[in-house]
C-alpha cells in the first residue's frame, strides 16, 4: 500500500508535473553558504571565534578558549542545499514514508525526542538517534562507533530494513526518476552532468547528505559567550554548575570536555537500559575487543536539553536523572553476570541535590540553535514532507505510545 | 696476552680499558675509562628549547600590568578575581578561605603573603571540590596553604604559560596539582602529601618543568601522563605508593607520551599503602615502587637516587599494568626507547608486593628488582647495568649519552604566542560565526540584509557596534534584534567594519 502510494505520486509527479508539484521545476539551488560559513572560492569554509585559540596537539580537548579539532567543510553552497531537500525527502526510503528527519528533527535538537528511534517497521530500533549537531567534528559515528564517516554512517540507517528501508539499487533508480532531483544534482556538480544521459550516483547522494550534516553548527551558546570572555553570559548558578562540571569530584568535563563536550573517545560507564531490553554490548562488537564491552562513544553535551532522554536507550527521561547517574556509585548498574571495565573516571562523587540541580542548570546554558536550517516547504520529488506526521511524535501506527 | 685482550675489548667498546669481574658474576663487570666525549643528548623537541642555553632555564613570568588587589581575611578571593583585568596581581594576606576560586581570565596572578610562617590557608572543610582551578593562560599561583578539598588543590583546564609554585598542599582529596590540556609550565617548590591519586598530576600537557618539590604520603608522587616534553628535576619523592610516574594512559583523547626526563630528584622509601580510589589506574600500583614507566617513550632516567622502595626500584612496562581499564588501539602500548643512565640505587626490592612477587616467580627470583622491564624492550640502553640487579634488559645496549645537561628546561624560550591569526581577522569570524545566523548578504533571514544594513550605515561602523549592544525595535516585519553585548566594543567594531566591506 505505502509502495503504491509512493509510485501514484511519482506518477503524478512526471504527468503533471509542476502544476500539481511546483517544487518539481527546477528550483535553484542557495547560492549561499549557510550561517557560520564563509564561501570562498565556490567553497563553504567554517568561521568561528574558537579558530582564533590554540588547542594542544590539535585535539580539541581543553577549556573555555580552546580551538576546534579538525573538522569537515569545504562543500559547495549547492551541494549543502541539496543535501538539506535530500534529508526531508521521503523518497529516499523504501516506501516514502521516512525521511532522515524523521529521526533527526530540526525542532527535537536532530534526535526524536525518543529513547529508541521507529523507522520504517513501525517497530522501535536498538539504540536512540543521536542529536546531528556538531557532526563535522566527529570523527567515529554510532553510538558504538562503528563508522568513520558521514558517508559511511548514512548507509546505515538509508538501508536498514527497520530505519529508511530502501536499497542502494532502489534509491538511485528512484533520484534518476525525478527530473527534478537530476536537475539539482548537475546544479551541484555541474562537471559531472554534461550530458542528458549523465545519471546521480551513490557518491554524489552520500556527498550532498554530508554537506548539509556538516553545516549544522552550533557554538553560539551563552555558554560560549562565556567563554569568549562575556562574565555575565551565565548566572551565578548556572558558574557554580560550570564549576561542578569541570571538577574533579564530578569530573564531567574530563570527557565531555570543552569545546566540543565531547572527547570523542569510547567510554564504558554502565548505564542501564530500561526494563526489559537486554544489556547492549556496544562497541565489543565492532572493536571485537572484549574490554570494551558495553562501551559507547561519548556524546557531546551540546544541545543537550532538546534530547530528552537520554543515554544510548533512552533509559534516562530527564538531565536531572541522567546526572544523578553518576553519583549512584560505581558500576551501581551493572546486570548481574556482567563484568564490565567501567571507566576509571566514574567513582562515587557523592555529589549533593543542589549540586546536581546546578548541573542541570549550567548543561541548559549549551543550547545554541541560531544556525537552524529552514525546512524546505516543498520537495523535488513532490512528496510531502512526514517528519511532522504523528508517527514520529511518539505514536505507533496501531496507536502505542512508544516512549514511556 | 692482556695488552691483545685489552686492544679488542677497547675496540668494541669504544672505551680504553677493561677488566673481566669474577667467574661468578652474571656477566663479567667491564671496568672502561671514557677516552672521548659521548654523543650529545637529543629528543624530538629539543630544537624547540635550544635556546634555553642563552635565555635563563625558566624564565617565565606572568604578565603584570600594575593593578593590585588585596584580599583580607573574611573577604572573597573570588570576588578580587572577578574584579581583577589582566595583568593584576591578587595578594591573599593570611586568614582562611572557605571557597573555590576559579580564574578564567589570563595573566592573573594569586599570590598568598607568608607573614612569619603564617600563610593563607583556603579550607575546602571536606565539602568543597576544588581549591583553584583555572582555565586562562599565563596564570600564577602561589604562596598558598591548600587543605581538605574533595577534588583538587590547583587544576587547570588547558591555559598554557602557568606557574604553580611554593605552594602547601594537604589532604585534598584525588589530585594536589593537576595542570591538564596547557603547554609551557612550570610547577616548582609544592609540598604535597596526603593525596589518594597523584600528588602532582601532569595531564595531557606539553612542555612543562616538576622541579623542586617535596611530595609524600600520596598513592603517587609525581606522575607524567599522556605528556610530552616534561623534566622531573630536583624532587623530593618519599613515602608514597609509588614514585614517579610516566603513563599513557588508554582512552584519553592525546594519545602519546614521550621525552621525559627524570633526573636529579631522591626517590626513597616509597611504601606507602595503596590507598587509592578503586578503579583509578594508580589503584594498579604495587606498592614500593621508585619509579613506574607505562607506555611513555624516550623516558630517560637519569642520576636519581632510588633507594629503600620494597617492590622495585624501576618498573618500566605496558598496558598490562592497566589490566582495570579499556584498550585503545589508537596508543602504544609499550614503552618504546628506555634510557637508563647512571642512577644510584640500593635496597629495592626487599620486600615485594604480592603482584610483583608472582611476577618475580615466573623469573625464578625472589628479591624485587632495582631495574625490570617487563616488556623486554629491545631498543633501550643502559649505562653501566652491572651496578644493578635487573630483569628484563637482556636486549638493552649501551646508551650513546650520559648526560642530558644540554637540556636544562623544557619549558619554552618565549610563552606560546597566542593563535597566529592565518589571515582570518576577528571581524570576519564574528560575522560569519556570529552574526551570519541572522544576517546574510542579499537575502532576507531572521534580520535585515547585511546589503540594507550597509546603505543605512555607510561609513559608520561604530554605528553598527553601538546598536548592537542595545538593540531596540526598528522595523515592523523583523523582530527586534537580540543583544549582542557578550562581544565586547572592539570585536563588535571589527564586525561591523567587516560587514560594512562585504562585496557578496
Amino acid at each position: 500500500m505505502k509502495h503504491l502510494a509512493l509510485r501514484l505520486s511519482l506518477f503524478l509527479l512526471v504527468a503533471l508535473g509542476s502544476v500539481v508539484a511546483p517544487a518539481a521545476a527546477a528550483t535553484a539551488l542557495s547560492e549561499d553558504c549557510p550561517p557560520g560559513f564563509e564561501l570562498a572560492a565556490g567553497h563553504c569554509e567554517l568561521r568561528s571565534l574558537y579558530q582564533l585559540y590554540p588547542s594542544l596537539e590539535d585535539a580539541g580537548v581543553g577549556g573555555l578558549k580552546t580551538g576546534l579539532p579538525a573538522y569537515r567543510d569545504g562543500f559547495s553552497p549547492q551541494q549543502t542545499d541539496l543535501g538539506r531537500y535530500l534529508f526531508f525527502d521521503p523518497a529516499l526510503s523504501g516506501d516514502g514514508t521516512v525521511s532522515c528527519a524523521s529521526c533527526h528533527h530540526p525542532d527535537k535538537g536532530f534526535a526524536d525526542g525518543r529513547g529508541r528511534s521507529v523507522g520504517i517497521s513501525g517497530e522501535p530500533v536498538r539504540r536512540s538517534a543521536p542529536s546531528l549537531w556538531n557532526v563535522a567534528f566527529q570523527q567515529r559515528f554510532f553510538w558504538d562507533a562503528r563508522a568513520g564517516s558521514l558517508e559511511e554512517q548514512m548507509q546505515g540507517p538509508l538501508y536498514d530494513e527497520h530505519e529508511m528501508g530502501s536499497t542502494p539499487e532502489q534509491l538511485l533508480r528512484t533520484l534518476n526518476g525525478i527530473p527534478a532531483y537530476r536537475e539539482l544534482f548537475a546544479q551541484a556538480w555541474p562537471g559531472d552532468f554534461r550530458s542528458a544521459e549523465s545519471q546521480i550516483r551513490l557518491d554524489h547522494i552520500y556527498a550532498a547528505i554530508t554537506a548539509f550534516q556538516v553545516s549544522l553548527v552550533s557554538l553560539n551558546s551563552r555558554y560560549d559567550q562565556y567563554a569568549h570572555g562575556y562574565a555575565d553570559a551565565l548566572s551565578d548558578p548556572e558558574k557554580e554548575g560550570l564549576n561542578i562540571f569541570r571538577s574533579f569530584v564530578a569530573r564531567c568535563a574530563e570527557c565531555h570536555t570543552p569545546p566540543l563536550f565531547t572527547n570523542r573517545q569510547i567510554a564504558v560507564i554502565g548505564t542501564p537500559e530500561p526494563d526489559g531490553l537486554p544489556f547492549d554490548s556496544g562497541a565489543q562488537q565492532p572493536l571485537n575487543d572484549p574490554s570494551q564491552r558495553g562501551g559507547f562513544k561519548v556524546p557531546s553535551l551540546r544541545n543537550i536539553a532538546l534530547t530528552a532522554p537520554y543515554m544510548h536507550s533512552g533509559r534516562f527521561e530527564t538531565l536531572r536523572e541522567a546526572a544523578a547517574f553518576y553519583t549512584g556509585g560505581r558500576g551501581h548498574a551493572i546486570p548481574e553476570g556482567e563484568e564490565l571495565k567501567i571507566h576509571w573516571h566514574i567513582w562515587e562523587p557523592q555529589l549533593t541535590d543542589d549540586e546536581l540541580d546546578r548541573l542541570v542548570d549550567f548543561l541548559q546554558t549549551l543550547t545554541d540553535e541560531s544556525f537552524k536550517p529552514r525546512e524546505p516547504a516543498e520537495l523535488p520529488s513532490g512528496l510531502l514532507p512526514v517528519h511532522n506526521s504523528p508517527a514520529s511524535t511518539g505514536i505507533t501506527l496501531t496507536g502505542e505510545k512508544i516512549n514511556e | 696476552m692482556n695488552k691483545v685482550i685489552g686492544i679488542v675489548g677497547a675496540a668494541v667498546l669504544l672505551a680504553g680499558g677493561y677488566y673481566l669481574g669474577q667467574a661468578n658474576q652474571p656477566g663479567p663487570t667491564i671496568i672502561k675509562v671514557p677516552s672521548e666525549p659521548r654523543a650529545t643528548f637529543s629528543s624530538s623537541g629539543a630544537e624547540e628549547v635550544a635556546d634555553t642555553a642563552n635565555v635563563p632555564a625558566r624564565s617565565l613570568q606572568t604578565p603584570t600590568s600594575g593593578e593590585l588587589i588585596v584580599v583580607k581575611d573574611g573577604e572573597s578571593i573570588q570576588e578580587a578575581v572577578n574584579a581583577a583585568s589582566p595583568g593584576a596581581v591578587i595578594k591573599v594576606m593570611p586568614g582562611v578561605y572557605k571557597e573555590t576560586v576559579y580564574i578564567d581570565k589570563d595573566n592573573i596572578t594569586l599570590s598568598g603573603v607568608i607573614e612569619q610562617g603564617n600563610y593563607p590557608v583556603l579550607e575546602g572543610e571536606g565539602v568543597r571540590n576544588d581549591a583553584v582551578l583555572y582555565s586562562g593562560n599565563g596564570v600564577t599561583i602561589e604562596n598558598l596553604h591548600i587543605t581538605h578539598y574533595k577534588g583538587n588543590g590547583v587544576m587547570g583546564q588547558a591555559g598554557n604559560n602557568y606557574i604553580i609554585r611554593n605552594n602547601w598542599i594537604v589532604d585534598t582529596g584525588v589530585y594536589g596539582i593537576f595542570p591538564q590540556l596547557g603547554k609551557n609550565g612550570i610547577v616548582s617548590h609544592n609540598i604535597v602529601s596526603g593525596i589518594e591519586d597523584a600528588a602532582i598530576y601532569v595531564g595531557m600537557s606539553d612542555n612543562v618543568d616538576v622541579v623542586y618539590n617535596q611530595v609524600y604520603e600520596s598513592v603517587a608522587g609525581i606522575e607524567i601522563e599522556n605528556s610530552r616534553h616534561a623534566l622531573v628535576e630536583g624532587n623530593m619523592v618519599y613515602d608514597n605508593t609509588g614514585g614517579i610516574l610516566a603513563f599513557i594512559t588508554p582512552g584519553l583523547p592525546i594519545k602519546t607520551c614521550g621525552d621525559v626526563i627524570f633526573r636529579n630528584n631522591f626517590v626513597v622509601d616509597n611504601n606507602h599503602e595503596n590507598f587509592a580510589i578503586p578503579g583509578s589506574l594508580v589503584s594498579n600500583i604495587p606498592s614500593g615502587t621508585g619509579i613506574l614507566v607505562m607506555a611513555c617513550d624516550d623516558v630517560v632516567v637519569e642520576n636519581n637516587i632510588i633507594t629503600g622502595n620494597k617492590s622495585a626500584g624501576m618498573i618500566f612496562t605496558n598496558f598490562e599494568l592497566a589490566s582495570s581499564a579499556s584498550n585503545d588501539p589508537e596508543a602504544d602500548p609499550n614503552p618504546n626507547r628506555p634510557r637508563i643512565l647512571n642512577n644510584i640505587m640500593r635496597n629495592n626490592g626487599d620486600s615485594p608486593e604480592p603482584v610483583v612477587r608472582a611476577f618475580l616467580a615466573t623469573q625464578l627470583e625472589l628479591r624485587g628488582p632495582d631495574i625490570v622491564d617487563t616488556v623486554g624492550m629491545d631498543d633501550g640502553c643502559i649505562l653501566n647495568p652491572e651496578r644493578y640487579r635487573t630483569l628484563g634488559l637482556e636486549k638493552y645496549g649501551e646508551c650513546e649519552f650520559d648526560s642530558t645537561a644540554n637540556v636544562a628546561s623544557y619549558t619554552l624560550p618565549e610563552p606560546v604566542p597566542p593563535r597566529s591569526m592565518e589571515g582570518l581577522d576577528k571581524g570576519k569570524l564574528v560575522y560569519y560565526g556570529v552574526c551570519a545566523g541572522c544576517h546574510a548578504y542579499n537575502s532576507r533571514m531572521i534580520g535585515p540584509p547585511t546589503q540594507i544594513i550597509q546603505a543605512l550605515y555607510m561609513d559608520n561602523p561604530q554605528g553598527i557596534a553601538d546598536y548592537a549592544a542595545n538593540p531596540v525595535k526598528k522595523r515592523q516585519d523583523y523582530p527586534q534584534m537580540p543583544p549582542q553585548a557578550h562581544l565586547d566594543e572592539e570585536t563588535r567594531l571589527a564586525a561591523a567594519k567587516f560587514m560594512l566591506e562585504l562585496t557578496k
